[in-house]
């Protein structure tokens, strides 16, 4: 039985401001993207009308047809990698170890950083003249490769590396807080009927971690499609167009190549990317809490 | 926000009288540039120097790597904040600006100055637009350099610089077999695709080159040359270290200069890094253009002059002008960049001896202009896209290459 509510004219005037910005800062800039990406604005906005010239340009654009690629390889990994170890080491801290906080503010201590250094620090790690592999050859070991931020095939899978080991940290402390929310009841019922450890984090606790793990995985996964500074400070999109991502992508024609109108048409089917990708998850929420309703 | 603290404090410091009065005397500049290297940083001093001992209040907002500083640039411009002056090269990168009347002409500068006499005509007219003259040219670069270290050469045995593309790469087989990197490469797009015109140049000659950037030509004569530009440009990846990605020009320069690579490719302002090493030309390294290269690409580098809507400034903006231009600091500015003076009429034997080459091809008019200043900034980045793509992705293809090349100015 819906409760018939008042209107609260003190409250509606409070979230005026809110409202205002939303419209015209989010909705007006993104309209006003959009509009521009019809027209063949360079350097300063233009209102001569092309139609879809700028997207037509765009997907025949082997730039841009990589970073799509490319960021698609990166988000699954990434977010994978960062829930998978992030979850591992909730588990292995969980198991009431000595020295707990302090490895857990060291495991968290990466996030802390800001993904530029975290891309400086991987790039020279990984150089071959400067790193890991420079210092194992003059140990000794003369063959010894890894070159993965220059090698074309490997730099996508260096920048998930220095994500991982960025954003596991996060998933840690969201996946341990959610499992120091389990009942300890749980745990010695387990025990009793001889349930082996691994068994009992698999079948009985990481269910219950779904909605923690849910909202880290959305965290991390906004990361993905914002993805620009790592890749500038690690590869700047090279070799070649092998970490190109639609970010820089669009960052690159905006300014240094002056060319508004192309950059607006990355940014609009960017949006619309994320609205496809979002809009069934939302749908099948809103279907449940509906379904819940009912219920 | 920040002004308001500024005046605040500064008005407790001297009780509100001294300072707006002093703010207002003195014509004050906030320069904004991307020359952040050692060389560069100490020619940019040259200019602050002098403007500052002709009374004028100089703020340094220097950002590294020219894309960066551009994209800074172009955000305060929006703010509707510009700094008052920016370093940019001439020609055609800041067209669009000067047509949006976003920059001030320094016309009477340049009228006083009899700039139309000092400069040659070809770049006189790169910084007019519509008749005025918006930008005051700082000095020219050549960029079809090899620069090589003499002593890595003494040690590879190769006694004479070589005069065609088998020599050098025969000379760069000798460098492999010393054990020393043949090639410092900056494997950094723009870079990249320096290299490729300089080689285009030796293989088209100053027409063919012309040819193909302005007229855009697509002739079998043109397709050819680009075909045999990527043949020598592929045959180069056999000669770079594995640390070549994303190198830095400065940082393949000090290779060159602790002797640890043979040869660069890279414009004059290699030499600034030669010159705070303390190194100098024709006696530890050495500068050539690049084999059988009929003449020079170049380009050159200006201030541009926002409009600020500030009176101060303006007049800043015009001493700026001035002390850029006069002839004593365009050759000490030269001498530290590693750059040719704009102007003809300078002293010329303070010039090293690559300085002096150049201004020799520059003379004689055998010189062909960057892309930066042939082609729009959408043109300049399909370029380096193509280049980029075609370096490191290994392909031999010369063929389909060369038809993505002219589909660079469609």
């Amino acid at each position: 039985m819906p409760i018939k509510r008042k209107p609260h004219l003190s409250a509606t005037f409070a979230l005026l401001p809110t409202w205002l910005v939303a419209v015209v800062v989010f909705i007006g800039t993104m309209a006003w993207s959009i509009r521009l990406s019809f027209t063949n604005s360079t350097l300063f906005p233009s209102s001569t009308y092309v139609g879809l010239a700028q997207y037509v340009k765009l997907f025949s654009s082997a730039k841009w047809l990589a970073s799509l690629q490319n960021v698609l390889i990166f988000g699954v990994l990434y977010v994978a990698g960062c829930l998978l170890l992030g979850f591992l080491l909730a588990a292995a801290l969980d198991r009431k170890i000595r020295f707990e906080s302090a490895f857990r503010t060291i495991f968290l201590y990466p996030y802390a950083m800001s993904f530029v250094v975290t891309g400086l620090i991987w790039q020279w790690m990984l150089n071959p003249t400067l790193g890991i592999q420079a210092s194992v050859r003059s140990l000794g070991w003369e063959t010894f490769v890894l070159d993965w931020v220059v090698n074309r095939d490997m730099a996508i899978y260096a920048l998930v590396l220095a994500g991982v080991w960025q954003g596991a940290g996060l998933v840690m402390v969201i996946a341990l807080a959610g499992m120091r929310g389990i009942e300890a009841e749980q745990w010695k019922a387990a025990r009793i009927d001889g349930i082996p450890v691994w068994r009992i984090y698999v079948s009985i606790i990481l269910p219950q971690l779904g909605p923690a793990l849910a909202a880290a995985g959305m965290l991390l996964a906004m990361g993905v499609i914002k993805t620009y500074d790592i890749v500038v400070a690690m590869t700047n999109g090279g070799p070649g167009n092998s970490t190109e991502v639609p970010a820089k992508f669009i960052m690159d024609n905006l300014f240094g190549r002056q060319n508004l109108g192309l950059a607006t048409a990355g940014a609009t089917v960017l949006v619309l990317g994320v609205i496809i990708a979002v809009a069934p998850f939302r749908y099948a929420i809103y279907m449940r809490n509906r379904a819940k309703g009912v219920a | 926000m920040k002004g308001m603290m500024k005046l605040l404090l500064t008005g407790v410091v001297f009780a509100g009288m001294l300072a707006p009065a002093l703010a207002e005397d003195k014509p004050t500049i906030e320069i904004m540039s991307s020359w952040t290297s050692g060389g560069e940083a100490a020619a940019l001093d040259i200019i602050k120097t002098e403007f500052e001992k002709r009374g004028g209040v100089w703020k340094d907002s220097s950002i590294a790597g020219f894309g960066a500083a551009d994209a800074a640039f172009q955000n305060r411009i929006v703010a509707g904040d510009p700094p008052g002056a920016k370093q940019g090269v001439i020609g055609l990168a800041a067209a669009d600006f000067v047509g949006q009347g976003l920059f001030n002409p320094v016309d009477d500068v340049a009228a006083a100055g009899k700039w139309a006499d000092a400069l040659p005509k070809s770049i006189y007219d790169l910084i007019s637009y519509d008749g005025k003259v918006y930008l005051a040219p700082t000095g020219a670069h050549g960029e079809s350099w090899v620069f090589y270290s003499k002593e890595a050469f003494a040690k590879a045995g190769i006694t004479e610089e070589p005069k065609t593309w088998d020599e050098f790469f025969a000379g760069l087989d000798k460098l492999k077999a010393a054990g020393i990197v043949p090639v410092a490469w900056g494997g950094q797009p723009w870079q990249q695709t320096k290299v490729f015109n300089m080689i285009l140049l030796s293989q088209v000659g100053i027409d063919g080159f012309l040819k193909i950037y302005v007229d855009k030509d697509k002739s079998e004569a043109s397709i050819e040359g680009v075909k045999k530009t990527l043949d020598i440009l592929g045959k180069l990846r056999g000669y770079v270290d594995d640390g070549a990605a994303g190198r830095n020009w400065n940082d393949a320069t000090a290779m060159l200069i602790t002797a640890k690579a043979g040869v660069q490719f890279m414009g004059d302002w290699a030499k600034g890094e030669f010159t705070v090493a303390g190194k100098e030309a024709g006696k530890d390294y050495g500068c050539m253009i690049v084999p059988e290269s009929p003449g020079m690409v170049y380009i050159a580098d200006s201030l541009w002059f926002p409009k600020t809507g500030n009176a101060g400034t303006d007049k800043a903006q015009k001493l700026l002008a001035e002390v850029v231009m006069d002839p004593a600091i365009q050759v000490e500015f030269s001498l530290k960049k590693g750059s040719v003076p704009m102007r003809a009429d300078v002293d010329k034997s303070k010039l090293d001896v690559c300085a002096q080459k150049g201004l020799e091809l520059m003379t004689a008019g055998n010189i062909v202009p960057d892309q930066a200043i042939l082609l729009t900034p959408q043109q300049v980045g399909l370029l380096d896209d193509f280049v980029d793509e075609y370096w490191s992705g290994g392909s031999n293809d010369m063929a389909s290459a060369a038809e993505n090349f002219f589909a660079i100015f469609e």
